[in-house]
């Protein structure tokens, strides 16, 4: 059993915990900080399955930012404590339990063995690389060369999401 | 006038059918034209049956082969080929002189006869397409040319009987007509399928020269080709059971009664089993068939008219019993003797109508004058009349004298030679004696019946009333004109055949052999000793005289009182009167199940219930109930779109790993 | 070597993330529950990188940029919902009613 496993299975864990924990809080707010330790503990359980330079951009990004965000407007909008529960009922439980199950079983039938060894890469290929360029570059340099064009739109579509969403919250146009 | 006569021919039909449609077309803008019509109507006919006459005597004697014109394809259907061709024969001779000559006659009676009517331009459009059609019916070269033909006589006798459609009773007459007459007509059209099916061809050259090589003799498809002929037969030409329409039919003008129902489309039964006499001689069954319905509708209709208080329908039941002597004619096999008989039935009959008619003429104006509403057809209301219409008078005694047969008169020969006939078959089959006796009585019952209408009508006192005596007249020459040449053709017309034991050379027969070739290969050897022969001719005049002398003797025209004043009959007279009940059977057992059907069965529940129901608004119904279940699930509440969203995803991805 | 569980994990964060949007009224919890989700692909993503290719990181990183501006629209409607009514109850919500 090296770190690594250990690591793995350690993180994983939590992160299956506080998932369940934050879709069953009563409070918003607790959902959310529950998230926030979900968005870490993935982060670890990335770290360990060799990509570091995402573990990272998970932390700045998700935890970091878009968390943030969240607990943000729900303060703004005072949701923090108090207040009817908004789970549904039993009725709505059993739904849920039901197609969520439901849906673990159809996606755990599919293929489990990995994919095709047609595709697969050389035992090792990632390692290399990483060794080769480091963490960032292995990323970097696909991202401003093969995938040059996504990576532009994706500028584009951040410049639309900025200037949506100040449209949409201000209160007078 | 270059080239042969017979090129020609087309003219006779179209020379009718352009008169139809000028006074068609005068009868739509100006209908008072009534000169014009007159020139027109009349003038058609008359050029038609020059030129037929002169193309008859352009064709020479004994000519074998029969000349077919074709003029264009109609119908080519994979190895069918269908021309609109006309067959000149010997056969289609004698019916395009006798349908253009007497129609000529009776559309100059119309002229006198319809003066007075508002509708004279929309009669003599009709009556000239009627003449059309059945000049199409007699020169058609095959099947379905024949067909039109025949249909076309059925539309236009329609649209005839019921000419004064303002009348109820007039317009149904007019259905009745048709729809009988499209029973039959379902026969034919099977008898065409069957003959397509077993033969390959629809023109009667290919059918005839066929037949004998192809189909059994007595035979499953030959007997039912016949008898399925023989159905159209019965239904155009008023034979048992489907003769019911022509007594109705009288609700015409007299002078159709004379044209359709007397000399020319009801004879185009006969001229079709004629026309067709390979067939029935090779089946022996339908032929017995055709000559047993013959005598028997023979007599029962003779027995009907014994007791018929309207001129007019003692002369329709006297039509059908004198069919069925031309059916038992040709199912005999004599189809000379059967043509015979139709051409001088004709003259007779023509000419009885239109006495009649002019006797309702003369009735008419009578009553109109002396404001009464009596019915002008009724005999119980005319009586003495011989004083008032000499010409008519005498001209209809020849025409009686000729329907009784008594010699010298047309009729006679006629009648007797198809009785020869049939007695001279029952030597080989006896069942032919049955028919012959049948024959015989109804000679006797038509002796009777109509010296009957003659001492009604013309003799004994007045019973018109004093007030309208004074009014009847004599008809003008316009409608007695005609009346004086068909007199003269019934008493000269048994010319065109006399018997060889009278020294005459039995013209017409020799003349319709190369016609009857085809047939007499399959006909039995009949043959009459020349002291049989005599027998039964002095048979034959003995009971004509002792029909006229019974009904001289046993009715007492003085007797009778008026129509209104009249008891209703009783007893077997009753039965007769009423016709043996036949409409009313038809009508409890064939027409009322009928509508029954076509009302509840088909209308309501068929129709209305599962067409409607379940089919058109059922499937409206359907569209709003998946409408409705579409609209219920839009609720607005976006927790339920996920549900069914999510389920979704589980579907499809179950399908995908699958 | 950690391919399968790693994708049984994804598996099950993918189905309570699933459950949680079934679950939940708050349209605020049921944006992070979607966040959850996202979150579970992209560990499978990450996952499969590691015998497939590089690809596999470059797509998180588009995923996260995606998820990133997704949130400040969407928490942006949710505000301006809730200035129109009062609410952000999911079942209170419901003008598409037809």
């Amino acid at each position: 059993m090296t770190a690594t496993v250990v690591l793995f299975w350690v993180f994983a864990g939590i992160a299956l915990v506080s998932a369940a924990l934050c879709i069953s809080r009563r409070s918003p707010l607790a959902s959310a900080l529950w998230l926030v330790v979900t968005l870490f503990a993935l982060s670890a359980v990335y770290v360990a399955l060799d990509a570091q330079f995402i573990g990272i951009l998970q932390v700045l990004v998700y935890a970091g930012a878009i968390m943030v965000l969240f607990l943000f407007v729900i303060m703004l909008l005072n949701l923090g404590r108090g207040g009817p529960s908004d789970l549904k009922g039993p009725a709505g439980l059993a739904i849920a339990a039901l197609l969520g199950g439901a849906l673990f079983v159809q996606l755990r039938a599919l293929p489990g063995a990995g994919p095709p060894a047609l595709i697969r890469l050389p035992e090792g290929t990632m390692a290399a690389l990483q060794e080769q360029q480091g963490m960032v570059q292995t990323v970097a340099r696909p991202l401003f060369s093969d995938y040059l064009i996504p990576f532009e739109i994706t500028s584009i579509l951040l410049l639309a999401a900025v200037v949506g969403a100040v449209v949409l919250a201000k209160r007078k146009l | 006038m270059t080239g042969h006569p017979t090129d020609l021919l087309w003219l006779v039909p179209a020379l009718p059918l352009a008169g139809f449609l000028v006074n068609g077309t005068l009868a739509l803008t100006r209908p008072g034209a009534k000169a014009a019509v007159s020139v027109v109507g009349v003038g058609v006919l008359a050029a038609a049956f020059g030129v037929a006459a002169w193309i008859v005597a352009g064709m020479g004697h004994g000519e074998a082969a029969p000349e077919i014109l074709r003029y264009w394809t109609w119908m080519p259907v994979g190895t069918l080929s269908v021309d609109v061709a006309f067959q000149l024969d010997q056969l289609s001779a004698v019916m395009l002189l006798v349908v253009t000559g007497v129609g000529a006659l009776i559309h100059l009676f119309s002229v006198g006869y319809m003066r007075a009517d508002a509708g004279y331009a929309r009669y003599f459009a009709y009556l000239n397409l009627f003449v059309f059609f059945m000049l199409v019916l007699v020169l058609g070269a095959n099947f379905p040319l024949l067909f039109v033909g025949w249909e076309g006589v059925g539309l236009c006798s329609y649209l005839l009987i019921g000419f004064w459609f303002g009348e109820k009773v007039n317009a149904d007459a007019g259905k009745k007509a048709f729809i009988v007459n499209r029973i039959g007509d379902v026969g034919f059209l099977a008898a065409m399928l069957l003959m397509w099916r077993h033969l390959g061809a629809l023109d009667f050259a290919t059918v005839f020269e066929r037949a004998p090589a192809t189909l059994a003799l007595g035979g499953t498809a030959v007997t039912a080709i016949t008898l399925f002929l023989f159905q159209g037969c019965a239904g155009k030409s008023a034979q048992i059971p489907l003769y019911t329409w022509l007594p109705d039919a009288m609700q015409g003008p007299t002078p159709v009664s004379a044209l359709i129902h007397a000399a020319t489309m009801v004879t185009a039964g006969v001229y079709l089993v004629a026309r067709t006499n390979v067939l029935f001689a090779m089946a022996p069954v339908s032929s017995a068939v055709v000559a047993g319905v013959g005598a028997l509708t023979a007599l029962f209709a003779a027995t009907i008219a014994l007791k018929q208080w309207d001129i007019k329908r003692v002369l329709a039941y006297s039509t059908v019993s004198q069919l069925g002597y031309m059916f038992l004619g040709v199912g005999t096999g004599a189809y000379a003797a059967g043509i015979f008989h139709l051409a001088t039935h004709a003259f007779f009959k023509a000419l009885l109508f239109l006495g009649s008619g002019s006797v309702i003429h003369a009735m008419h104006h009578a009553l109109h004058a002396a404001h009464t509403h009596e019915d002008p057809q009724d005999m119980r209301n005319m009586g003495g009349l011989r004083r008032h219409l000499p010409w008519t008078f005498a001209l209809m005694w020849i025409a009686t004298l000729a329907i009784a047969g008594i010699p010298p008169f047309s009729g006679f020969f006629s009648k007797d030679e198809i009785l020869a006939a049939a007695f001279a078959r029952g030597h080989d089959a006896p069942l032919w004696y049955l028919f012959w006796g049948a024959g015989a009585v109804a000679a006797l019952l038509t002796a009777f019946y109509m010296t009957r209408m003659m001492l009604y009508t013309f003799h004994g006192p007045n019973r018109t009333g004093e007030r309208a005596e004074p009014h009847l007249h004599e008809a003008p020459w316009v409608m007695t004109g005609p009346l004086v040449v068909l007199g003269l053709l019934s008493l000269v017309g048994g010319v065109l055949n006399l018997p060889a034991l009278v020294g005459g050379g039995q013209w017409l027969h020799h003349w319709l052999g190369p016609v009857t070739a085809g047939a007499a290969g399959f006909l039995p050897e009949t043959h009459l000793e020349p002291g049989t022969e005599l027998l039964l001719i002095g048979v034959a005049v003995g009971i004509a005289l002792v029909g006229i002398g019974a009904a001289v003797r046993l009715l007492k025209p003085a007797d009778l009182v008026p129509a209104r004043l009249a008891r209703p009959e009783t007893g077997i007279g009753r039965l007769l009167w009423r016709k043996w009940y036949v409409d009313e059977l038809y009508d409890t057992v064939i027409v009322r199940p009928l509508m029954w059907i076509s009302r509840n069965l088909l209308w309501r529940f068929l129709d209305q219930g599962v067409v409607d129901g379940a089919g058109v608004n059922g499937a409206a119904r359907l569209s709003r109930g998946l409408g409705w279940i579409g609209s219920r699930l839009q609720t607005g509440d976006v927790g339920l779109y996920v549900v069914v969203f999510v389920i979704g995803v589980v579907v499809v991805l179950r399908a995908v790993g699958s | 070597m950690l391919l399968g569980p790693a994708l049984t994990v994804s598996a099950i964060l993918f189905a309570l993330g699933v459950a949680g949007v079934l679950l939940r009224r708050n349209a605020i919890v049921i944006f992070m529950c979607v966040e959850l989700m996202l979150n579970a692909v992209n560990l499978t993503f990450i996952a499969l990188a590691q015998q497939l290719g590089v690809a596999g990181h470059v797509f998180v990183f588009f995923v996260m940029a995606v998820a990133a501006a997704e949130a400040a629209v969407g928490l942006a409607i949710i505000l301006a919902i809730y200035r129109h009514q009062e609410t952000v109850n999911l079942q209170d919500i419901h003008l598409l009613k037809g």
